[in-house]
C-alpha cells in the first residue's frame, strides 16, 4: 500500500503503532526543532499516507497530522515571506465541501509555486474539514447500521410500511369520539463526573477505554415555582378523527398538521423540527420514505390500519430553559421515540418501563433522530431514558459490530446501571441534601468546543492527553467516594476536575461569571462550600454547587441573589439569555416510564388545551372534528363544576389576552430614535433608495469593467522585518513628544463575536492573560499603558462608542477605575448617528444566498438552511420588504452606520477640540479596530508615518483563508483598499496578496483639511456638520444584510436577517485628494479576531503571548 | 416417526367461512377450500383429521368436506383463547403422536410432483423433530405472519435449525432477533401455516394456557418459541407457495394460482386476456364514477 519510505516516517509510525506509548506520541513531540524542509517532507509522506488507508482512525489522525503541521508548525517559517495567494477554485471547493479537490488544488499550486503562509492557512483548514466530514460520515453510517435501525432506511413508500399501530389505541368508549392517550415521561441527564468530553461519538470510537461518565437521570423542579421535582419531559400519543400527522410542542407553542410525508422531513419550517426527527427516527415516518411523493394519509391509513384516522403527538418540557446542560433536548427527542415506539409495538409494553434492549435502541434511535435534525450531541445525552446512576462506557468493537475493523470502538456504549449496593439510597438522599442545581442564565453555542477537544484528543496534544489521564483517574476516585458515600469528596474532585484537567483540556469551557460564582461561594461559605460541579459541555448554563447540608437551603436562597446579582454586572460583557433560576431535583429511579390511558380517563394536560383551544374557537364549528367538539363540550362541563381552578384561570387568559399591545415598545423605540440624533431625512431617502433598486446587495459593487489587480512593490512598505533606525527615532521622538494618541473602535457590538447576542465585544472577558480574565478594552489600554511608560510619554486613549455600546462601556470603565488608565488621558467619543434596521429586500436575501459563496453545510443541515430560507422568504414578503423593522427590542432595530463615521462623530461630539486643546501637540492618531489586539503604538511605525508625510498610512497583512472582505488592490491602476462588498467578482478578491488589518496612522491635520476644516473650525458645529455631510455624500453607501436575534419564550432565539446601510472607513484611501500610504505589518499585529472559535488557536499559535508581551496590565 | 394424524383449526369467529369457500382445483374439479386442505393433509399420508371450529358449525364444515367427511372428527371451541388454544383442543386427538397441523384459510400449491406438507412430513420423518414449513417473506408483510430467526443446518438447502420465533414481530425486533443468513435483504422466514409438531407443543400449550390471566390469549408461536428452546426444531422452506384466502382478494387469487398451475391453464389465461382486452380504457380504474 505505502511505499518503504512512507512507512519509516515517524509520524506514520505513531499513528499505525500498536503499541500505547508510540501511538499516544504527540505531533508536537514530532514536529520539535523540524525546519521546513522537514515538516514539508512529513506533510508529502502523511498526504500520500491517508489517501490509501483504510482504517478510519489512521485516516482521521493522519488528517488532523496535516492540519495541524499547515496551521502550527508551518507557519512560523513563512510569515515574513512573499505573500501567496489562495486559488479562488481552491476556495470554492471549500466552500462546497468538497474537500480532497480543495487540497489537490491547493497542492498543486504550493507545488507550482512554493509554499506560503497563506497556502499553509488554507490547507490546514481543508484537513481539517476532511477529517471532520470523516468522522461525521462514518457516525451517520454506523447508526443506519445499528442492528433494529436499518429497515427504516429501505422502506421506501407507504404500501411497503412494516409498523402497525397497537389496537388498544383504537378502543373507544361507549359514545366517545375520543381515542385513549399513551403518555411517556422521561428525566433529564446529569453527569457526575464530567466526561472530559469524552462522549463524544467519535472519541468513544477511538478510544472506548478512555470514553467513561456516570450520569444520573433526575428530575427537576424550579425553586420557589414547582412544589417538587418531576420528570421534566412529557409527551403524549393518540389517535385523531382526521387523517393527519397532529405535532404539538406546547413549549414553543407550535403545532401543525402534516398532510404530506414531505413536510415531515422539512425541519426548519416551524418549531416542531424535533417532533418531526423523533416521528422519523421512530419509524413511523422512516427515513428511506422521504422524497415517495405520497399523502401523509396514505401512510397513517397503513400504519393505523383504519381510513380517515390520524396520530397527535404532543410535547411538553417543564419550562426547563435552553442551555441547562442537561441534555434537555435529546432526552426529549428519546421521550418520543420511546412513546412512539410503544404505540407501534417496537416496545413491548405500553405501561411502566423499558427493558435494556429497548433502551438501547431507543438510544440509537435518539443519535438518529440527532443526525436527522442537524445536531449532534454525546452518546450519554439520552441517559434520562435509564434509571438510576450509572456508568457509561465505550465498548470495543466485536467481529458482530458494523464497527468491527473500523474503528476500535462503538458507536454505542454500554450502560451500567449501579445497584443500591454500590450507591446506596442513603447516598442518594445525601447527593440531593448537598448539590444545588441552577442554571446561570448564559446559553452559549457548545458545537466550537466540542470539535476543539476532538482535535485535541486525536492529536494526542500532550497537555490535553495527560489532563485527560487525569479526568479519568477523578472518574474512578468519585466511584469511589460515591460508593464509600462520601459526598464531601465528590464535591472535592468535581471541583478539582473542573479547575484542573477539564480547564487544562478547554481553558473557554470556563468563564469570568462562573469562577465569579465558585469564588463567591468560597468566601461566603469557606469549608461548608464543598465544591463546583460543571455540567454538559461548558459552564455558565446549568451547573452545581455542593454544599454541607447544614447549610444547603439557606446557600440555595443565596446563590439565587447572587446569581442574579452578578449577572447584573456582567450582562453587556457576557451573553445571558436569561436570569438565573435554582432548581430542586432528585434522582429518578425508573426511567422513561410509559401509561396507556386504559380506563379512558387520561386528559391532555392544561398547557395542551390553553394553546389548542383558541384555534378551536376560531374555526366555525362546522368545520370542527367530532373529537374536538366533543373536547370543547368536556371542558364546558368541566368549568361549570370547578371554573375557578389554575386550570381554567389560564384558560380563559389564554381564550380573551390582555390588553398589552406592542404600542409601548414602538413608543420606545422612538423615543430612542429622537434621543440618539435619529435622521428621519437620510433614513427615507436610503429607504426609497433600497425599494427603488438603487442601493442594494448587488449595487455595491463597482462595475465589471473595472480592472482589479495585486498591488506592486513599491506601492507599499514591507515592515515585517522592521523599519529604519532614523524611522525607530522619529517615532519615539513623537510619542515622547505627546504627538499621539490612539483610537480604538467599539462603538459596534461586535455582533459576530457572541452570534448576534447584543453583548459588547470590546467588554467581554474573552481570555486569561498574565493570570486574569481581560477584555479587549483592557488589553488596548495595557498596551497603550506600556507605550506611555516605555517612554515617559503621555498617550491619549480615545475609544469610540455607539447606542448600544457607550453606557456599558462607561459604566464599567467607571466601575473598574479605568482599569488605572490615567483618567485624563481616557476619553469615550460616543456616536452621533444610528440607522434604523429594514425588512430586507426579497432580491438582496436571494443576492446574498444565491450570488456570493456560501459555506456548503452538511447534507442534513444543508436541508435545514434550505427550508429556513424559504421560510424568512415569506417572512420578509409577510412584513413588506424594504419597510422598517420594528418587531424586536427597540436596541435590536437600531444600527450602527459604519466606521467610516467614526472620525466625523470626533468631530461632531467635540471631543477631538477637546483633546487638540488639551494637548495642541498632538498630531497623529492611531485608528484600529477593537478586535486587531497586536495594534500599538510602535515607534518605527509612527516614525515611518510622519516621514512619509501622508495623510493616512494603513496597516495591512499577508492573506490567510479566513482574511475575506476586501484587501489592498490596485483599482484602475490606482493602490486603494477595496472592501469585499465592492468587488465586481468574487474571485478578485483572491488575486490580492494583502488584507486589511484597518490600522490607519492618522495626520490630524491634514485629514482635517480633507474635510475641509482646519483645528480652529471645529468649535463651528455647523461648519463642521456640513463639512461631514458633504465628505459623507462623497463615499459609497453599502448595503448589508445582518442577522439579529430575537429572543423569546425560555431562552429561545430566532434569528432574523435585516437591511441596514454602511460608510466604511478604508474607502478614504480611494479619494483622489487623500494622499494614502500601505504599510505591510506582522501577521501577530495586524490579524483579528472575529470569531470566539478562534481563540483556541490564538492562544497556542504563540499570538496571545505576542499580546501579552505588549501589555503592562493595571 | 410416522404421521397419521392432522390437526386444522378453522375456529377464528370473522375466517368461519373462509374453509367452505368453493374453488376449483387444479384438474378442474370443483371443491372446498377444506376439502383442499383435506386432499394437501391426505397426499401427506394422514388418515384421521381433526378440525377445530366454532360452536355450531360443525354440520356445515361435514358437509364442505366432501370425499374426505368420514375421516373428519370436529371438536368445537368454546370460550376460544387464541389460535393456540384452538390447537389445544386437539390435545386428546393427538394423543402422544406427532401430527400435521395446517389452517383452514390457506391454499398451497407445490412446485414438486410432491405436495407441500407432503415435503413438510417428509423431513419430520427424516429428522425425527417437529418441522415448520417458512416461506422468505419481505418485511412489509411481518404484520400479517408469525416468523423464525434461526440459521442454515447445512444437512440439506432450505432447512433451517430454529432459535427462536416471534409473532407478528415489528420490523425493529425482527432485525435484531431474526435475522437469518443466506436470506436477501429485508427478507425474514415467515410461518407458512403448515407445521408437523411433537406432543411437546401440547404440553407447552397446557401450561400457558394454564397461566393465562383472564381476558389473555395465546398464540402458537409463544409455545414454538419455547419449542426451539427444549428440543431439536426445523423450518423448512417448503418448495411451493401458499395463498392466505383471507386477506382481500386472496380468494382470487388462490383460484388464479390454481386455474394457472393446471390442466385448464390455457383457458383461464385466454379468458384473462379476454377480460383486460374488453376494458374501454386500460388504465380506467373500476368504481371511480366513469
Amino acid at each position: 500500500m505505502n511505499t518503504t519510505q512512507t512507512i519509516e516516517n515517524p509520524l506514520i509510525q505513531t499513528i499505525v503503532s500498536e503499541d500505547d506509548p508510540t501511538r499516544n506520541r504527540s505531533l508536537d513531540e514530532l514536529c520539535e526543532n523540524a525546519n521546513q524542509q522537514t515538516l514539508l517532507s512529513h506533510a508529502r509522506d502523511l498526504d500520500g499516507f491517508w489517501r490509501t488507508e483504510d482504517n478510519l482512525y489512521h485516516r482521521v489522525r493522519c488528517l488532523f497530522f496535516l492540519a495541524g503541521i499547515y496551521r502550527h508548525h508551518l507557519p512560523s517559517s513563512l510569515i515574513n515571506d512573499a505573500p501567496g495567494l489562495i486559488p479562488f477554485d481552491s476556495y470554492r471547493h471549500l466552500l462546497d465541501r468538497r474537500f480532497i479537490e480543495a487540497i489537490n488544488s491547493l497542492l498543486e499550486e504550493q507545488s507550482d509555486k512554493g509554499p506560503s503562509d497563506g497556502l499553509a492557512s488554507a490547507l490546514a483548514h481543508a484537513y481539517h474539514q476532511l477529517a471532520f466530514q470523516t468522522l461525521a460520515d462514518q457516525v451517520r453510517k454506523s447508526v443506519r447500521t445499528v442492528r433494529g435501525n436499518q429497515w427504516m432506511f429501505r422502506t421506501g413508500h407507504p404500501a411497503d410500511h412494516p409498523l402497525r399501530l397497537r389496537q388498544e389505541l383504537l378502543n373507544q368508549k361507549d359514545d366517545s369520539p375520543l381515542f385513549p392517550i399513551l403518555s411517556e415521561t422521561t428525566a433529564v441527564r446529569m453527569d457526575f463526573s464530567h466526561s472530559g468530553w469524552s462522549d463524544i461519538f467519535f472519541l468513544g470510537m477511538d478510544y472506548p477505554a478512555g470514553a467513561r461518565v456516570i450520569n444520573a437521570s433526575i428530575n427537576l423542579g424550579v425553586t420557589g415555582r414547582d412544589d417538587q421535582p418531576q420528570p421534566p419531559i412529557e409527551c403524549y400519543l393518540r389517535v385523531i378523527d382526521k387523517p393527519v400527522l397532529r405535532l404539538v410542542s406546547l413549549d414553543l407553542k407550535a403545532s401543525a398538521d402534516v398532510t404530506s410525508i414531505e413536510e415531515v422531513f422539512d425541519f426548519a419550517r416551524d418549531y416542531l423540527g424535533l417532533l418531526k426527527a423523533a416521528v422519523i427516527a421512530a419509524g413511523i415516518v422512516p427515513p428511506g420514505i422521504e422524497g415517495c411523493g405520497q399523502s401523509m394519509e396514505s401512510l397513517l391509513e397503513r400504519v393505523i390500519g383504519r381510513p380517515g384516522l390520524g396520530l397527535e403527538i404532543v410535547s411538553k418540557v417543564n419550562d426547563i430553559p435552553k442551555g441547562s446542560r442537561l441534555a434537555v433536548s435529546t432526552n426529549l427527542l428519546g421521550s418520543l421515540i420511546s412513546m412512539c415506539m410503544r404505540a407501534t409495538g417496537q416496545v413491548s409494553s405500553l405501561d411502566g418501563r423499558l427493558n435494556e434492549a429497548e433502551r438501547r435502541v431507543i438510544a440509537a434511535r435518539a443519535i438518529l433522530g440527532e443526525w436527522i435534525g442537524g445536531s449532534g450531541g454525546g452518546w450519554q445525552d439520552s441517559g434520562g431514558v435509564w434509571p438510576g446512576i450509572k456508568l457509561i462506557e465505550g465498548a470495543t468493537a466485536t467481529e458482530d459490530d458494523p464497527e468491527h475493523g473500523i474503528s476500535r470502538g462503538r458507536l454505542l456504549p454500554q450502560h451500567k446501571v449501579f445497584s443500591l449496593e454500590e450507591i446506596s439510597a442513603d447516598t442518594r438522599q445525601k447527593l440531593q441534601d448537598s448539590l444545588i442545581l441552577v442554571h446561570g442564565g448564559m446559553a452559549q453555542n457548545v458545537g466550537p468546543i466540542l470539535e476543539m477537544v476532538t482535535e485535541k484528543y486525536l492529536l494526542r496534544s500532550p497537555v490535553e492527553w495527560e489532563a485527560r489521564q487525569e479526568a479519568i483517574q477523578i472518574l474512578d476516585q468519585i466511584v469511589v467516594a460515591l460508593n464509600r458515600g462520601d459526598i464531601k469528596a465528590v464535591g472535592r474532585l468535581t471541583h478539582q476536575n473542573f479547575f484542573g484537567p477539564l480547564q487544562k483540556i478547554i481553558p473557554w469551557c470556563t468563564n469570568l461569571f462562573t469562577n465569579s460564582l465558585a469564588t463567591q461561594c468560597e468566601e461566603k461559605y469557606g469549608e461548608q462550600f464543598w465544591g463546583f460541579w460543571m455540567l454538559g459541555g461548558m459552564a455558565g448554563g446549568g451547573m452545581g454547587f455542593i454544599f454541607e447540608p447544614s447549610v444547603k437551603k439557606e446557600a440555595q436562597s443565596w446563590l439565587q441573589k447572587v446569581m442574579v446579582e452578578t449577572k447584573r454586572q456582567m450582562e453587556t460583557r457576557l451573553p445571558f439569555a436569561m436570569d438565573p433560576v435554582v432548581y430542586d431535583f432528585e434522582i429518578n429511579d425508573r426511567g422513561s416510564w410509559g401509561a396507556f390511558d386504559h380506563d379512558h380517563s387520561m386528559r391532555m394536560p392544561d398547557a395542551y388545551y390553553t394553546m389548542m383551544v383558541p384555534t378551536w374557537l376560531k374555526q366555525p364549528s362546522h368545520e370542527l372534528s367530532v373529537a374536538s367538539r366533543f373536547e370543547l363540550e368536556q371542558l364546558g362541563t368541566d368549568y361549570r363544576n370547578n371554573g375557578s381552578s389554575g386550570t381554567f384561570q389560564k384558560l380563559i387568559e389564554s381564550v380573551l389576552p390582555g390588553r398589552r399591545s406592542t404600542r409601548e415598545k414602538t413608543e420606545s423605540l422612538d423615543a430612542l430614535l429622537t434621543r440618539m440624533g435619529f435622521d428621519h431625512e437620510l433614513h427615507h431617502q436610503i429607504r426609497t433608495d433600497l425599494k427603488s433598486g438603487r442601493y442594494g446587495m448587488a449595487q455595491n459593487r463597482l462595475p465589471l469593467t473595472t480592472s482589479i489587480a495585486d498591488v506592486k512593490q513599491d506601492d507599499l512598505t514591507d515592515a515585517r522585518m522592521g523599519l529604519s533606525e532614523s524611522a525607530n527615532a522619529t517615532g519615539e521622538a513623537a510619542i515622547r513628544a505627546g504627538k499621539v494618541g490612539v483610537v480604538t473602535l467599539a462603538a459596534g457590538v461586535g455582533s459576530r463575536w457572541t452570534q448576534g447576542a447584543g453583548v459588547v465585544k470590546g467588554l467581554h472577558p474573552f481570555c486569561q492573560l498574565s493570570g486574569s480574565y481581560r477584555s479587549f478594552i483592557e488589553t488596548h489600554l495595557a498596551k497603550s499603558r506600556k507605550v506611555a511608560s516605555t517612554f515617559g510619554a503621555s498617550i491619549p486613549h480615545v475609544i469610540t462608542t455607539g447606542y448600544m455600546t457607550h453606557q456599558p462601556i462607561a459604566d464599567h470603565l467607571q466601575h473598574v477605575g479605568n482599569y488605572g488608565y490615567a483618567g485624563s488621558d481616557i476619553a469615550l467619543s460616543p456616536g452621533r448617528y444610528v440607522g434604523l434596521r429594514m425588512i430586507p429586500m426579497i432580491r438582496d436575501l436571494q443576492f446574498a444566498w444565491e450570488e456570493m459563496p456560501q459555506q456548503k453545510l452538511d447534507e442534513q443541515q444543508e436541508k435545514m438552511r434550505e427550508s429556513l430560507r424559504s421560510a424568512l422568504i415569506g417572512w420578509a414578503t409577510g412584513m413588506g420588504e424594504g419597510g422598517d423593522y420594528r418587531d424586536n427590542l427597540p436596541m435590536q432595530c437600531l444600527h450602527p452606520v459604519g466606521h467610516w463615521y467614526e472620525f466625523p462623530n470626533m468631530l461632531r461630539n467635540g471631543l477631538l477640540k477637546q483633546l487638540l486643546d488639551d494637548r495642541p501637540q498632538l498630531q497623529y492618531l492611531m485608528l484600529h479596530n477593537i478586535d486587531t489586539l497586536g495594534a500599538n503604538i510602535d515607534a518605527g511605525l509612527l516614525g515611518h508615518h510622519i516621514q512619509s508625510g501622508k495623510c493616512l498610512n494603513f496597516e495591512v497583512i499577508t492573506r490567510r483563508l479566513d482574511d475575506r472582505g476586501g484587501g489592498l488592490a490596485r483599482v484602475n491602476g490606482r493602490p486603494r483598499l477595496l472592501e469585499g462588498l465592492a468587488m465586481p467578482r468574487e474571485k478578485d478578491e483572491f488575486g490580492l496578496s494583502y488584507y486589511n488589518s484597518m490600522t490607519t496612522w492618522i495626520d490630524i491635520d491634514q485629514l482635517l483639511t480633507v474635510f475641509g476644516l482646519s483645528r480652529s473650525d471645529l468649535a463651528d458645529e455647523q461648519k463642521v456638520e456640513q463639512a461631514v455631510r458633504d465628505l459623507s455624500q462623497r463615499m459609497p453607501t453599502y448595503i448589508t444584510i445582518k442577522d439579529v436575534k430575537k429572543r423569546w419564550g425560555h431562552g429561545q432565539e430566532d434569528v432574523f436577517p435585516v437591511s441596514q446601510f454602511e460608510k466604511l472607513w478604508s474607502d478614504m484611501s480611494a479619494l483622489d485628494d487623500v494622499s494614502t500610504g500601505f504599510v505591510v505589518v506582522p501577521i501577530w499585529r495586524g490579524q483579528q479576531l472575529k470569531e470566539q472559535a478562534q481563540l483556541d488557536g490564538w492562544l497556542t499559535d504563540g499570538s496571545a503571548d505576542y499580546v501579552n508581551s505588549l501589555c503592562e496590565w493595571g | 416417526m410416522s404421521i397419521r394424524r392432522a390437526v386444522v383449526t378453522a375456529a377464528a369467529p370473522d375466517q368461519k367461512s373462509l374453509p367452505l369457500q368453493n374453488l376449483v382445483d387444479q384438474q378442474g374439479e370443483p371443491k372446498t377450500a377444506l376439502q383442499l386442505i383435506a386432499d394437501e393433509a391426505v397426499g401427506a399420508g394422514v388418515e384421521e383429521i381433526c378440525v377445530v371450529v366454532c360452536p355450531g358449525e360443525a354440520a356445515n364444515y361435514e358437509k364442505a368436506a366432501g370425499e374426505h367427511a368420514n375421516r373428519l372428527t370436529f371438536i368445537e371451541q368454546d370460550n376460544p383463547r387464541g389460535y393456540g388454544d384452538a390447537l389445544y383442543r386437539a390435545r386428546d386427538f393427538v394423543g402422544d403422536n406427532s401430527f400435521l397441523h395446517l389452517v383452514s384459510d390457506h391454499v398451497y400449491i407445490s412446485q414438486r410432483d410432491e405436495g407441500c406438507a407432503e415435503q413438510l412430513v417428509n423431513v419430520a420423518n427424516a429428522e425425527s423433530c417437529a418441522v415448520s414449513g417458512v416461506q422468505a417473506t419481505r418485511e412489509n408483510l411481518l404484520p400479517y405472519f408469525g416468523a423464525i430467526g434461526g440459521r442454515l443446518t447445512g444437512q440439506r438447502s432450505g432447512l433451517y435449525e430454529v432459535s427462536k420465533v416471534l409473532e407478528k414481530p415489528t420490523p425493529t425486533l425482527a432485525e435484531q432477533e431474526l435475522t437469518v443468513a443466506g436470506l436477501r435483504a429485508s427478507h425474514y422466514l415467515c410461518l407458512s401455516g403448515m407445521h408437523v409438531l411433537t406432543p411437546s407443543v401440547m404440553e407447552l400449550l397446557g401450561k400457558m394456557i394454564q397461566n393465562l390471566g383472564p381476558g389473555e390469549t395465546i398464540q402458537l408461536s409463544s409455545a414454538l418459541d419455547e419449542l426451539a428452546k427444549r428440543e431439536k426444531y426445523l423450518a423448512m422452506e417448503i418448495k411451493g407457495r401458499r395463498y392466505n384466502i383471507g386477506v382481500k382478494y386472496g380468494l382470487l387469487k388462490s383460484q388464479m394460482a390454481l386455474a394457472l398451475s393446471g390442466k385448464d391453464r390455457d383457458e383461464v389465461l385466454t379468458e384473462m386476456l379476454d377480460l383486460v382486452a374488453a376494458q374501454p380504457e386500460s388504465n380506467a380504474p373500476v368504481g371511480n364514477g366513469r
